[in-house]
Parts: structure tokens; C-alpha cells; sequence
């Protein structure tokens, strides 16, 4: 039940997330002055903040979409497992979006 | 459904596969289809951001504009779109009750997700041809 809307939570964050994508790449395709602008922007508190959300919005949608494969199946629907399932997700996409950012951090080499 | 003299088909011939909205499982298999492809797209996209992060305007260009670079992105964009159009419209359609303001929303949802993907990959395809 929490899961089902925190599905359609994430995916409309993701939703407008898509205007960050196409901004940084519009940015790359003007001028270094504006890229490095925007890449600031990225790179500030705040900006980190929302795009660690965005990482993690964007893992809880996709286990949450594979969660829902699974049950396409017909396998995983029985109560005690659909609870596991969901808490997998909630785990997972956790572990997941802090792996990503230490892959990012480890990248930049700082 | 007005029924023509020369009909032979039963009701339930007529909507069967299809319901009401004359789609049948359309909407819910392209739904499933495009979230199958996401998951390599959009993992590929995380990566990607990975091993820029930190890396310098003129590296990111030329990254950018590698031609399966270009490729994987522009697919994702057009998959990872056409996923959160039809999301958006299901959102749209259980929450917005009144039939002009549902219309409206589900117009917009068109318009955004279409203006979001022209701009992105105009952006990839300058980036490609190095302008």
C-alpha cells in the first residue's frame, strides 16, 4: 500500500527529473562558460541533495518495477512475501544509491 | 456502438481483448515494455554520469559525442519518456476527476514529455556532429 504510492511518488520525481538531464546536456551542447555554470549548480549542497534523491528515486522505481516483473509472474503476491519484497526494496535501493555515489566520489578522486 | 444490419458479431465478440477504451492491454504491455528497456538504458546512463563525474567540459563533449554514446542515450530518452507519459497518464486519469481539467493534464502530459525529449536529444545530436 505504502509502496504502491511511494512508486507513483518516485516516478513522478522522475518525471520531472528528466528537465535535469536535458538541462546538463543542453549545457554541454553551449559553451564550457554555461556547462561549468551548470555543473556548479550540480555541485553545490543543495544541488548534490537533489540529485542524491534523484539516485535514489530512480533505484526505488526500478527494484520497485522489478518487484512488480515479479509479480507479473504470479509469484511473490502472498502477504508475507509481498512485505519482504517491499522491504528488500526499500533496502536495496539504499544500499544501491550509496554504492552510486561512492562509485561517483571514488571517480572524482576526493 | 451503433450496430449495423449486416453484423453477425456478439457484444462480447466486438470488446473482447479490447474494453472499453478500445486499447485493450496496450497501454499496460508498453508499460512493461519500455520499463524492460530502461533498466540497461538508464543503468548504462548511471554509469555514464559515473565515470564523468568530476571530468572536464572538453571530456565530457568528447564522451558525449561518441557515437554509441549518442545512440544509448538518445534511446534512453525515448524510452525512459514514453515509460513516464503513460505513468503520468495513469496518475493523471485516478486523481483528476473533472473531464476538462483531465483533458487538459493529459494534453500537457503529451506536450512536456515531447518538449523534454525534442530538447534533450537536439542537444545529444549538436553534441554528436560536434557543434
Amino acid at each position: 500500500m505504502t509502496m504502491s504510492i511511494i512508486h507513483r511518488i518516485t516516478g513522478s520525481a522522475l518525471y520531472l527529473g528528466t528537465l535535469l538531464v536535458a538541462w546538463w546536456l543542453i549545457a554541454a551542447s553551449i559553451s564550457q562558460d554555461y556547462f561549468d555554470y551548470v555543473s556548479w549548480l550540480f555541485g553545490t549542497f543543495l544541488g548534490r541533495l537533489v540529485l542524491f534523491g534523484y539516485t535514489w528515486a530512480l533505484l526505488h522505481h526500478m527494484l520497485g518495477g522489478i518487484r512488480h516483473f515479479i509479480w507479473d509472474t504470479g509469484a511473490g503476491l502472498e502477504k508475507h512475501t509481498a512485505t519482504k519484497l517491499a522491504w528488500a526494496t526499500l533496502a536495496g535501493s539504499i544500499v544501491l544509491t550509496i554504492l552510486v555515489w561512492i562509485a561517483g566520489y571514488a571517480t572524482r578522486g576526493m | 456502438m451503433s450496430k449495423s444490419p449486416n453484423d453477425m458479431r456478439t457484444p462480447l465478440g466486438k470488446v473482447r481483448g479490447l474494453g472499453s477504451a478500445r486499447e485493450g492491454t496496450l497501454h499496460f504491455w508498453r508499460q512493461r515494455l519500455t520499463a524492460i528497456a530502461n533498466v540497461p538504458l538508464v543503468l548504462f546512463f548511471v554509469g555514464l554520469l559515473i565515470a564523468l563525474n568530476g571530468a572536464d567540459y572538453e571530456t565530457t563533449r568528447a564522451v558525449l559525442a561518441n557515437p554509441l554514446v549518442t545512440l544509448v542515450l538518445a534511446l534512453m530518452l525515448i524510452s525512459a519518456l514514453f515509460h513516464m507519459r503513460l505513468g503520468m497518464q495513469v496518475i493523471i486519469e485516478d486523481y483528476v476527476h473533472g473531464e476538462g481539467a483531465k483533458l487538459v493534464c493529459l494534453i500537457l502530459n503529451t506536450f512536456f514529455t515531447i518538449a523534454v525529449g525534442a530538447m534533450a536529444i537536439f542537444a545529444l545530436l549538436k553534441l554528436a556532429v560536434g557543434g
